[in-house]
């Protein structure tokens, strides 16, 4: 790929100056060099410095960049250039759901406060061992596909569940990282966890439309996770 | 403009790994504690680590904290601080199993224990043959620690400022440290805080480089606050080149990959490791690796149609243990590189990585500066831990593995000393001096009138493309010389840096100026210290320094042997003498470095 412009439709509210959210169009040139959105998002704040977004590591494991592309969300470090279509608009709103603080940055307060309710530490009130805690490779393997999280917030700005009852539903983010406790065999607190989570909401508002699947960008899978929180809880009835 | 101040026992900048290991130390202990970070704790750095922390529990063969020390001096190429170095090797078991019982998913053993891995430079028997020492989750350890230790803060209760900015050291007449002002960045609002003890834990600065591992974020703002407050840097000429980053893309493929036995391989397929370091091949020390690889490519050797980088070859290993192992890697090479890592091997260059100089601590993480009575004098209320500070036990060239274990340990005593000064000798906060807030004030009134300055994306490529030539993998007197030269005059550009937005909410522009003035601090001492380093040791190889009979590989002991110590004042240098001697064993006596 050599140089080619690439146009945009960005998402841009500033509440010092803007009475009210519009859509920009902006172009920009990317050369071979520029392989992921974040690259070519770079070079546009060049161009303009008062485009706003989050960003760090750039490779997918922060979890700062999360956005809305072409209507899906994903992380603007994975996205690669090579996939949007020449010619073609991309366009690029704040993830949904959450209140927007500037452009594309949203306040992630409730997201954040629904992932601390599930008291995401291991809970183990043993006398600490000298050594570690033994586990076997098979017990380990359990939290594969949870605990490699990075938070980014796209699973659950695209749960519906999420955007109607951000304050009441913990969402699949906060639900994967309960199940990442309760799956592992040096915590305790299973039943604690599982009393923390019935409710009408926290849980159980979830109705398997698997949006939060299809965004993940580590691949990761919370309506299994869920799934087996929901089964933990019919069969502790019985 | 208003300056609000808010009073705490202890002000933490930075909750990467050694900001969260030090607030832990305060939360338990019951100390009003603020931790600023100016991204959301588990977005720092520390998230990006791959291979492993090193740590002797001996889980699959023999080892030793001894062993382990005798490797970080070779390493350090005898630049560390041997009582450092000691602490930690000594400390590393202790710290990496709080971490287990904190809930870090390492990956297991079959009998259930901490699984390890080799990694370069860590042998055993007093650098025998490689030892598995590098405890991992996985190629996620970095991420799986900085998670599990946030989650620990988050039971302590730890009071998180997150997407605040610290901008300016408050020091008073008597130089002592009661502070940082900040900024936070969804207002614009700026305040100080007040406190007893100010740990700085905010990272390294790799950004001066124009090809880096590293995040964005990682800006130096410690090391620039730190300078303009009046503070040496120590031993800044020495970077780590990772020999692994991905071609064109920097992005971070670990040396676990060589732990697990992957290969390099130069155009013709050789492994050209076994030719430089016939003993340890390709898990020799970073800075032998890198040069081994710029040799190649050098000499014609390098793959691609413009022959500029080597190959990383896994493809022998069996698919089961690259999906369980490095699980990540797979995904880095398929994402940055697009290779199938199963099938072929990665496109991989040196790339800049690791600061190994910084704040100058001693081993309990006080920060410490020349002054009348000793040259290692203790600046009341001002600690540094992690990769901003120099302990040193890095030296000239740090090992992997060595990082994350460096932020636990000195996270946790930078936080036991702060706790310790409290509890022992109670006092009042000393009062704010009538200029507590100038500096800040200054530089943020310069932002906003700036007229016909220069661009701040242009003037940091400026800054990345000087050290990129000037101060690489090899150095060479006439570029450093030049490079003196270069880099002031970016650094004129910097003080004269405009922003057109000017706006207070979330101005991630203005963020980006402030941050480039804490960039241009580090890499000035980078490029002064090594001018004046007239000698090759560890990561700093120069042209005028060659391997000769008198002087192996270019190292001079008898001039050299000592501490750079930059002060942002007229740049003046000065020097301090290595800590030889250890805290309880023998000093590992100087020797050339093979592998």
């Amino acid at each position: 790929m050599t140089k080619r412009i690439l146009k945009f439709n960005i998402y841009r509210y500033d509440p010092d100056v803007d009475r009210k959210p519009y859509m920009q169009d902006i172009e920009v040139e990317v050369d071979a060099t520029d392989r992921k959105l974040l690259d070519a998002l770079v070079k546009l704040k060049a161009k303009d410095d008062s485009i706003a977004f989050r960003r760090s590591c750039r490779e997918g494991v922060c979890g700062s960049d999360g956005m809305n592309i072409n209507g899906t969300n994903g992380l603007a470090c994975l996205a690669d250039l090579s996939t949007f279509p020449d010619g073609k608009t991309i366009v690029l709103r704040p993830l949904p759901g959450l209140p927007v603080i500037r452009d594309l940055i949203v306040d992630m307060t409730q997201f954040f406060k629904q992932y601390h309710s599930i008291k995401p530490y291991l809970i183990n009130n043993d006398p600490l061992p000298e050594r570690e805690r033994l586990q076997s490779p098979e017990e380990r393997e359990e939290l594969n596909g949870l605990y490699e999280c990075i938070l980014c917030a796209c699973c659950s700005t695209a749960c519906p569940t999420f955007w109607w009852n951000p304050d009441k539903f913990v969402g699949p983010a906060g639900l994967l990282a309960a199940y990442r406790f309760i799956a592992d065999t040096r915590d305790q607190a299973t039943n604690e966890r599982l009393d923390n989570l019935e409710d009408p909401y926290r849980l159980f508002r979830c109705h398997t439309i698997m949006n939060c699947v299809e965004v993940c960008p580590k691949g990761l899978n919370p309506t299994k996770a869920i799934g087996k929180i929901k089964d933990m809880m019919v069969r502790r009835i019985i | 403009m208003k300056v609000t101040v808010r009073k705490f026992d202890a002000v933490i900048v930075g909750a990467g790994g050694a900001g969260l290991r030090a607030a832990i130390q305060l939360s338990e202990a019951g100390l009003k504690t603020a931790v600023l970070s100016k991204v959301f704790p588990t977005r720092s750095h520390t998230v990006a680590a791959q291979g492993g922390v090193a740590a002797s529990l001996g889980n699959s063969e023999e080892d030793h904290w001894h062993w382990h020390m005798y490797d970080t001096v070779k390493g350090s190429d005898w630049l560390g601080d041997q009582d450092a170095i000691e602490f930690m090797c000594k400390k590393a078991n202790e710290v990496v199993i709080e971490l287990e019982h904190y809930g870090m998913p390492f990956d297991r053993l079959d009998n259930g224990r901490i699984y390890q891995r080799p990694f370069g430079g860590h042998m055993s028997n007093f650098g025998e043959k490689p030892v598995r020492r590098s405890c991992a989750a996985a190629d996620r350890t970095g991420h799986a620690m900085l998670h599990a230790m946030y989650q620990r803060n988050v039971k302590a209760n730890t009071q998180f400022f997150v997407e605040w900015l610290a901008l300016d050291l408050i020091r008073d007449a008597e130089g002592d440290v009661l502070g940082v002002t900040a900024m936070e960045m969804e207002t614009g609002d700026l305040y100080a805080f007040h406190a007893k003890a100010t740990i700085f834990a905010t990272g390294g600065a790799g950004r001066i480089y124009y090809s880096s591992t590293n995040a964005f974020i990682n800006t130096g703002d410690g090391a620039g606050m730190a300078a303009r407050a009046g503070i040496p840097l120590e031993d800044m000429e020495f970077w780590q080149f990772h020999p692994t980053g991905v071609a064109g893309a920097g992005v971070l493929i670990t040396e676990g990959v060589r732990g697990e036995g992957g290969i390099l391989r130069n155009s013709a397929g050789e492994r050209f490791m076994e030719r430089y370091a016939p003993n340890a091949k390709d898990l020799a020390s970073r800075d032998v690796v890198s040069r081994a690889m710029v040799t190649e490519i050098n000499e014609g050797r390098g793959c691609g149609p413009n022959k500029d980088f080597v190959l990383l070859d896994i493809t022998h290993l069996p698919p089961e243990t690259i999906m369980k192992r490095l699980p990540g890697i797979h995904e880095i090479a398929l994402q940055f590189a697009g290779v199938d890592a199963l099938r072929e091997p990665i496109p991989v260059v040196p790339t800049c990585h690791y600061q190994m100089g910084g704040i100058p601590t001693n081993f309990k993480g006080q920060v410490v500066v020349p002054g009348k009575r000793s040259q290692n004098e203790i600046v009341p209320g001002f600690y540094a831990a992690g990769e901003c500070a120099c302990a040193s036990v890095h030296g000239a060239n740090r090992l992997g593995t060595n990082s994350l274990l460096d932020l636990l340990v000195f996270g946790k005593s930078a936080g036991e000393s702060a706790v310790d000064e409290m509890k022992q000798s109670p006092k009042p906060h000393k009062e704010l001096p009538a200029d507590a807030f100038d500096r800040t004030l200054e530089r943020l009134h310069r932002l906003n009138t700036q007229k016909d300055g220069a661009s701040v994306h242009e003037t940091q490529l400026d800054m990345q493309r000087t050290m990129q030539k000037h101060a690489g993998v090899f150095r060479f007197a006439d570029l450093l010389k030049q490079g003196v030269q270069k880099i002031i005059e970016v650094q004129k550009d910097v003080e004269r840096t405009e922003i057109k937005d000017k706006s207070k909410v979330f101005n991630t522009a203005r963020v980006e100026a402030l941050e480039l003035d804490n960039l241009i601090e580090v890499a000035v001492a980078t490029m002064v210290s090594a001018e004046a380093r007239k000698e090759s040791r560890g990561a700093h190889v120069r042209d005028d320094a060659p391997d000769t009979p008198e002087r192996p590989d270019g190292r001079d002991d008898v001039n050299w042997l000592k501490h750079s110590l930059w002060f942002k004042d007229a740049n003046r240098l000065e020097y301090k003498s290595v800590t030889l001697r250890p805290l309880t064993v023998e000093t590992i006596a100087l020797k050339k470095r093979a592998y």
